[in-house]
Order: C-alpha cells, then sequence, then structure tokens
C-alpha cells in the first residue's frame, strides 16, 4: 500500500518535470503553424481571415492550426462580433529563451578561455 | 518556470582553478587581460566606474559595484534588455582556486520584457530553426 502511494506521488512528477519545450518545439515544428505565429508576433492580433489571406492554406486548415496554438497557450482568441481575432501570447516561449540557459553556455566557454588565458600568463 | 513575479533568477558557474586567487584577479581586473577572455573593454578596477564590453554581437553596459582585492568583483551587466549583476567570487583551496561566477537580479517579469523588447523575433525565429534541423 504504501509503496504504491509513493509511485502516485511520483509519477505525475516523472511526466511534468522534463520538458516544456516538448509541447513548444512539437506545436511549432509545424511551418504553416509557424508561419502563422510568427505573423502574429510580427503584426499584432489579428482574424482568421486577415491570416488565411497570407497563409496560403484554406480557412479551415488555419483554424485547426490556430487552435493548436492556443492548446500550447501561444496565441490567444478574443470574439468581436462574428470576428475570432488572434494574439501571440510571448509569455509562452519563455521556457524556449530562457536567458539563464543561455548565459550558462556564454559563461562556460568563457571559464574554458579564462583558463587557457591563465595557463599562458606568467605568474 | 513556476517561479513568482518577486523572484531572482540567477546563473552559477562555479570551477576550481589551478591558479592562485592573485593571478585570477588579474584577468578579471586588467584590460587588455580580460579582452583575451571575455570581450574588448574599458574596465577600471574603481567603484561606480562605468565601462562597456563590446563583442561582434552588440555591447554590454557596466557599472562597477564592489571590489575587494583578490576575493571579490561585481558589475552591473545590461544588454539587450537584460538588467543584472555579474559577481565573482575568489575563494583560495589547497589546489588553487574556487573561482565562482554569479549572474542574477533578473526577475521573471522582467525577463518577459526582455523576450518581447530586446531579442528581435528574426533572431529567436533563426534559432528556432536551428534547433528544430537539429533534432529531426
Amino acid at each position: 500500500m504504501r509503496r504504491r502511494d509513493l509511485e502516485q506521488v511520483q509519477s505525475p512528477k516523472l511526466i511534468v518535470t522534463p520538458e516544456p519545450h516538448d509541447v513548444l518545439f512539437r506545436v511549432l515544428a509545424d511551418p504553416t503553424r509557424r508561419a502563422l505565429f510568427e505573423q502574429l508576433c510580427r503584426k499584432g492580433e489579428q482574424t482568421v481571415g486577415a491570416l488565411t489571406a497570407r497563409a496560403g492554406v484554406s480557412q479551415p486548415a488555419v483554424s485547426k492550426h490556430l487552435g493548436v496554438l492556443k492548446q500550447a497557450g501561444l496565441v490567444r482568441d478574443r470574439q468581436n462580433g462574428r470576428q475570432t481575432h488572434y494574439s501571440a501570447q510571448l509569455g509562452a516561449l519563455a521556457p524556449l529563451i530562457d536567458w539563464t540557459s543561455q548565459m550558462a553556455s556564454f559563461w562556460q566557454n568563457r571559464f574554458d578561455q579564462l583558463e587557457d588565458l591563465l595557463k599562458r600568463m606568467d605568474q | 518556470m513556476t517561479d513568482t513575479a518577486a523572484e531572482t533568477l540567477s546563473v552559477v558557474v562555479e570551477r576550481e582553478v589551478a591558479y592562485p586567487p592573485e593571478k585570477i584577479w588579474r584577468a578579471l581586473t586588467q584590460p587588455h587581460l580580460i579582452e583575451e577572455w571575455l570581450m574588448k573593454n574599458d574596465f577600471k578596477p574603481v567603484v561606480d566606474h562605468r565601462f562597456n564590453l563590446r563583442g561582434d554581437w552588440g555591447t554590454v553596459d557596466c557599472q562597477v559595484r564592489t571590489i575587494e582585492l583578490n576575493k571579490m568583483l561585481s558589475y552591473t551587466w545590461d544588454a539587450l534588455g537584460l538588467k543584472s549583476i555579474v559577481t565573482w567570487t575568489l575563494t583560495p583551496t589547497s589546489a588553487g582556486t574556487n573561482l565562482r561566477m554569479e549572474q542574477s537580479g533578473f526577475r521573471q517579469d522582467q525577463q518577459q520584457a526582455y523576450q518581447g523588447a530586446g531579442y528581435g523575433w528574426q533572431r529567436f525565429f533563426a534559432t528556432l530553426e536551428q534547433v528544430l534541423a537539429r533534432i529531426d
């Protein structure tokens, strides 16, 4: 009984902790979807109609892609009369553009160079 | 990613280096040496001194905050909308020096601004393309 409890406590953690990256990568791996998202990032809020005009695919296809983006938290929709307006949610990209991981590799690299320099310096 | 808005983010890199603190201190504080491992600069070991680090990709605006000879050095680090503080700590060990770098002072809510303003979507998407290409 006790062992089962432990497993139940641990397993969700194992599923959740790995990567919010995975979802975002999967969602943005599709070129059409990525183009839609990029369009919203660059131009701000737009209607499904306006997005379809540029997307080169049918409106149902655009709506489907927007649904996937919405599920991943990358876009938000807003109903205004008969029109649905979509906007990009930049915060959802946080796991991808996490500055700390970028700076960590930057500093690791600089530490290497610093050690090289120390080797070359006289006492 | 569940940090609250008030929480500070930081990067810590720490290494055991086989040289005494005095020698590492020179590499951290003499402009011609800093240039060799970090970037071109006009650093001076004077509290409140403002200086730049200049890389191929742009400039980092810095200001010296704290100096403790051979022990601790701290300066602000502002670049691409990222406002942070870099602190170097040198601790002597039997084999040389424990060298620790911490970059901090950056909260989650500011990070959002950093992503939106400074980063540039073109660069982001270019990077994303590269990452995706590597995954497949």
